[in-house]
């Protein structure tokens, strides 16, 4: 009540100075005021530069492998689940999609090396709604485990389009500020093949905002210059960072590069690790 | 004697009632149930099977140790092999009454299956449940929220689309000459009028309508509807054009003649109708926390 009453007053008085009044205050908003995080990327960081020329995503990056991807789900996956790992073959191109029956993890990644796959997805589920993702590079690459949230298959969003062709789309990483981000940006992007076709017109998207990222599957389409439509196809799901490995899955051995300790982490309400 | 105090009339601690059975608490017990003959306070002459750390042992209580309670229950090892653990119950307890060698030797068939079980499941993986926190998952429910809504996704989207397509990282498939003419426009508007204008307009609409059938006919005619379409607001805008915004109130009439015809722009690439239909995104509220 008081802060409209405030606002009305300071409404009249801009408008009682006219052009005189000063600037308008820019809004507080929690990336405004956003913990500077050190380890903040900055474009033209030499030693950046280095860490990416030589890391385990170089190799794609320089177009010598072609990704290849394994999605799979826990034990006994259900209906959803299984749905949502078939639309997800489909947005990302050279996918397949294999059932674990029973099956340890520390005995399907060699195999999976051996036939030559770059990623490996693993889709958690728990009471019939899947909500954990497991990304790792294969090739001995890093290993990312994700809590995934509100999860939505094709026909629960509203458009009116068809499923995506077998077009490679493109894609998109936004705001990916921290080393942390930047490596995780690029294991997104290694599950894409390099040169996207343009002719399909469909985009991925992963935004990250406030340590949330969110992944959105479009098709866009151009009417001017300056104006595009878009398009949602394909699901959306939303990720939070749990914790990163530097090589793959390994629940006891692993040497852990990141992870999300509640206790420290989540105290203050502007600080983002991503 | 005994049987008669506690059993079913006064108080046993040992005793467990449910609606259907009465269950005896006794970590001597040999069935579990409180019955006369399975009560081992009631009887003197007594034996269970019971585990430690893998191991079966057989326990025995005999009425001369009665009053040793410390004494009172002599153990004997089980071999690990199966029957010659059964062999073994049986010359322990010969002349022992039948129930309870019965009983013994069921209970150990039992336990040495639970073993091989526990051994089998810690060779497998085990599913580890982690407990969710019902103030954590709310907290970060809520975040999630504010940050899809500051996040403003669509927006971010085509901006990056914008970009990208400024920067030329699609070649040539996309002709808008518009900017181009955008700047002559400016450039000439001085001196111009309105009728050079509208020339300048047509030229402009039939350069669009020319490139955009050269870029139809390069695909498989999927935006030869969309292009109709241009046609049909283009030339309704050359009845109500200006002098010098023209392109910018073009682009702006577009745009809000545009949203209705959003739904079909969308949808004539799979099908061919003509409904007005309007965006279906949900308003978004534009509270940045």
């Amino acid at each position: 009540q008081e802060k409209l009453a405030l606002k009305k007053k300071r409404r009249k008085e801009r408008e009682a100075l006219g052009d005189k009044a000063p600037p308008k205050a820019i809004p507080k908003t929690i990336e405004n005021q956003r913990v500077y995080d050190e380890t903040t990327v900055d474009p033209n960081d030499e030693e950046v530069a280095f860490d990416e020329a030589t890391d385990e995503f170089a190799p794609y990056f320089n177009r010598q492998t072609v990704p290849k991807i394994l999605i799979t789900t826990s034990d006994r996956p259900r209906g959803r689940t299984v749905r949502f790992c078939e639309q997800l073959a489909t947005v990302i191109p050279n996918s397949h999609v294999y059932y674990r029956r029973g099956l340890a993890l520390k005995r399907i990644i060699p195999q999976c090396i051996a036939r030559d796959f770059t990623d490996l997805i693993v889709i958690n589920e728990d009471r019939k709604i899947p909500n954990g993702l497991v990304l790792s590079h294969l090739p001995d690459g890093p290993t990312a485990h994700f809590r995934m949230s509100s999860v939505r298959l094709r026909k629960e969003i509203k458009r009116k389009g068809k499923e995506p062709t077998e077009h490679v789309p493109e894609v998109i990483l936004n705001n990916f500020t921290t080393r942390l981000g930047h490596s995780i940006g690029r294991m997104f992007a290694a599950l894409f093949p390099h040169d996207p076709q343009f002719i399909g017109r469909q985009v991925a998207t992963f935004h990250n905002q406030r340590d949330y990222i969110f992944f959105r599957f479009h098709r866009y389409i151009f009417k001017s210059e300056k104006k595009v439509g878009i398009q949602e196809l394909g699901p959306r799901f939303t990720l939070k960072l749990r914790s990163l490995q530097k090589g793959t899955f390994d629940s006891k051995f692993g040497e852990y590069e990141w992870i999300h300790k509640r206790r420290e982490m989540d105290t203050s309400r502007r600080k983002f690790h991503l | 004697v005994v049987w008669s105090m506690l059993g079913n009339r006064q108080f046993c601690s040992y005793k467990m009632t449910t609606k259907t059975q009465n269950f005896c608490r006794n970590e001597y017990n040999l069935t579990g149930l409180c019955n006369r003959s399975s009560c081992p306070l009631a009887n003197s002459q007594y034996a269970t099977v019971r585990e430690e750390k893998g191991r079966c042992y057989l326990y025995m209580k005999t009425i001369e140790r009665a009053a040793f309670p410390r004494r009172l229950w002599e153990r004997v090892l089980l071999s690990k092999n199966y029957e010659k653990a059964l062999e073994e119950i049986d010359e322990n307890l010969i002349y022992w009454p039948r129930f309870i060698r019965h009983k013994c030797k069921q209970r150990f068939t039992k336990i040495t299956q639970y073993l091989i079980r526990i051994r089998k499941l810690t060779l497998k993986r085990q599913r580890k449940l982690v407990p969710l926190r019902r103030k954590i998952e709310r907290r970060e429910n809520r975040r999630e929220e504010k940050a899809l809504i500051a996040a403003q996704l669509d927006n971010a989207i085509e901006k990056e689309l914008l970009e990208r397509l400024k920067q030329d990282t699609y070649g040539d498939i996309y002709n808008f000459p518009i900017h181009a003419f955008d700047k002559a426009l400016q450039q000439q508007d001085a001196e111009s009028e309105s009728e050079s204008d509208a020339e300048r307009e047509e030229e402009d609409d039939d350069e669009e309508d020319v490139d955009k059938r050269e870029f139809v006919e390069a695909e498989d005619s999927e935006l030869s509807d969309f292009e109709d379409m241009d046609k049909l607001e283009t030339s309704s805008e050359e009845e109500e054009e200006e002098e010098e915004e023209v392109e910018k109130k073009a682009s702006h009439s577009k745009s809000k003649g545009k949203t209705p015809l959003k739904g079909p722009a969308r949808r004539k690439r799979p099908y061919i109708e003509i409904e007005y239909e309007e965006e279906t995104e949900p308003s978004t509220k534009t509270k940045a926390a």
